[in-house]
């Protein structure tokens, strides 16, 4: 039973890689990359079971969040053109609550 | 009673699984990317809750269901996080959300 | 240390405003905390439980705070336990209201028609404090066919909706009251 959700994942995980591949814009590869990563983090999990090693979970958990930082990171590149340059610093969009600080 | 358990946890990854197959679906049926948005957010709340679901009535009681339910709360909080993040990106970038038409939208790339 | 956890929730009684000028002092409450959760679930993940290595934990524990005291986000945003425990009652109406979007997409999805009509929905959020607004744009985040593009801080939001009911939905507010009425210091009666 572990098997067939494993390869229901990979299955879905193969979908989306085409549409990572074909993504029109740069926004619908990253989102992409994301579910696939949230997919491998599922996959991880079953894994684990399906091998009698939930110690995997470690390993589930420890994906989930580097999937997050890289698809954060991944965006601030796109954004700004550099993962901690002068102008990312300066982070006129990336933090929206500090320019606006007067307003409440 | 282990039956039981053993059913429910079966119902409950094919289900995810099933939903996994479905975002994966919509993320290659939508038209656009503020759309396949959606999509993603399946896999985020109904396919990872079904599928650690499952595997937490496999578990039982133990440490490993705590850490279950730990992966799953990352998850649901980085996912809308990412989802937000990208969809603003993209707005703030100029990228103009397709709006449908009022009945349907006929699938431009399947 | 652990009555300190315990008082998290009177946070909820001072204001989004005042947390400027007391930034030293108001830290340190919020680092303590971060410094107990960080190391219960050092604790939780590791499973070993030796002088070694719950050592080890520790200064990690505290390398880490540190970190994030030098980077000031050390404050009541970055561990808002105040939440917690009125979030018990909201957060089964907001599984359920997920699963029944999600059921409601796939059926979209699935139908061969593809019968949906996106659009971009403002609203006006209700909540007062940075807190209640994170939380009603993450609800609607979470929720799919509804993605928040941009919350502003004046609470103005852009929603992008994925067909008229869904966006009819969003407009009548329930979700938003909902949130509301989370972040009252009040008892929130009628949560159900």
């Amino acid at each position: 039973m572990f098997a067939a959700a494993m390869v229901a994942i990979l299955v879905s995980m193969a979908m989306l890689l085409v549409r990572a591949v074909k993504g029109p814009t740069v926004f619908d590869r990253i989102l992409s990359v994301n579910s696939f990563g949230t997919k491998t983090v599922l996959l991880i999990a079953v894994l684990g079971f399906l091998a009698g090693r939930p110690a995997f979970l470690d390993l589930a958990l420890v994906y989930a969040l580097m999937n997050f930082i890289s698809t954060i990171a991944v965006l601030k590149f796109t954004r700004f053109g550099s993962l901690a340059g002068e102008r990312s610093l300066a982070g006129e969009h990336s933090r929206p609550t500090e320019p606006q600080a007067a307003e409440t | 009673m282990a039956g039981a358990l053993d059913v429910l946890s079966w119902a409950c990854l094919l289900t995810g699984s099933f939903f996994a197959l479905v975002s994966s679906l919509a993320m290659l049926r939508l038209p656009d990317f503020y759309s396949r948005v959606h999509g993603a957010s399946i896999t985020d709340t109904m396919g990872a809750g079904l599928i650690l679901l499952g595997l937490v009535f496999q578990a039982g009681f133990s440490l490993v269901t705590v850490k279950l339910a730990l992966v799953l709360m990352f998850l649901v909080i980085t996912g809308p996080t990412a989802s937000h993040a990208l969809a603003k990106a993209a707005y703030r970038l100029g990228l103009e959300p397709v709006i449908g038409p009022e009945e349907e939208e006929s699938p431009s790339q399947t | 240390m652990e009555d300190l956890k315990r008082e998290g929730h009177d946070f909820a009684s001072s204001d989004a405003g005042d947390m400027a000028g007391d930034a030293m002092m108001g830290n340190v409450r919020p680092a303590l905390n971060l410094l107990v959760v960080l190391f219960g679930m050092w604790l939780l993940w590791s499973g070993h439980y030796t002088t070694q290595l719950i050592g080890f934990g520790l200064v990690s524990c505290l390398g880490v705070v540190l970190l994030c005291w030098r980077m000031g986000i050390v404050d009541r945003e970055a561990l808002p336990l105040d939440l917690t425990w009125r979030t018990l009652r909201y957060i089964p109406w907001l599984t359920l209201e997920v699963v029944k979007s999600n059921i409601d997409l796939a059926k979209r999805v699935l139908s061969p028609r593809l019968p949906i009509s996106p659009q971009l929905v403002e609203l006006q959020a209700t909540q007062k404090t940075d807190l209640g607004r994170i939380t009603f744009a993450n609800s609607i985040t979470l929720t799919p066919s509804t993605v928040t593009i941009e919350a502003r801080r004046d609470g103005r939001f852009v929603v992008h909706a994925l067909a008229h009911e869904i966006a009819q939905d969003l407009r009548n507010g329930e979700m938003d009251r909902r949130v509301s009425r989370l972040e009252k210091v009040e008892k929130p009666e009628s949560a159900s």
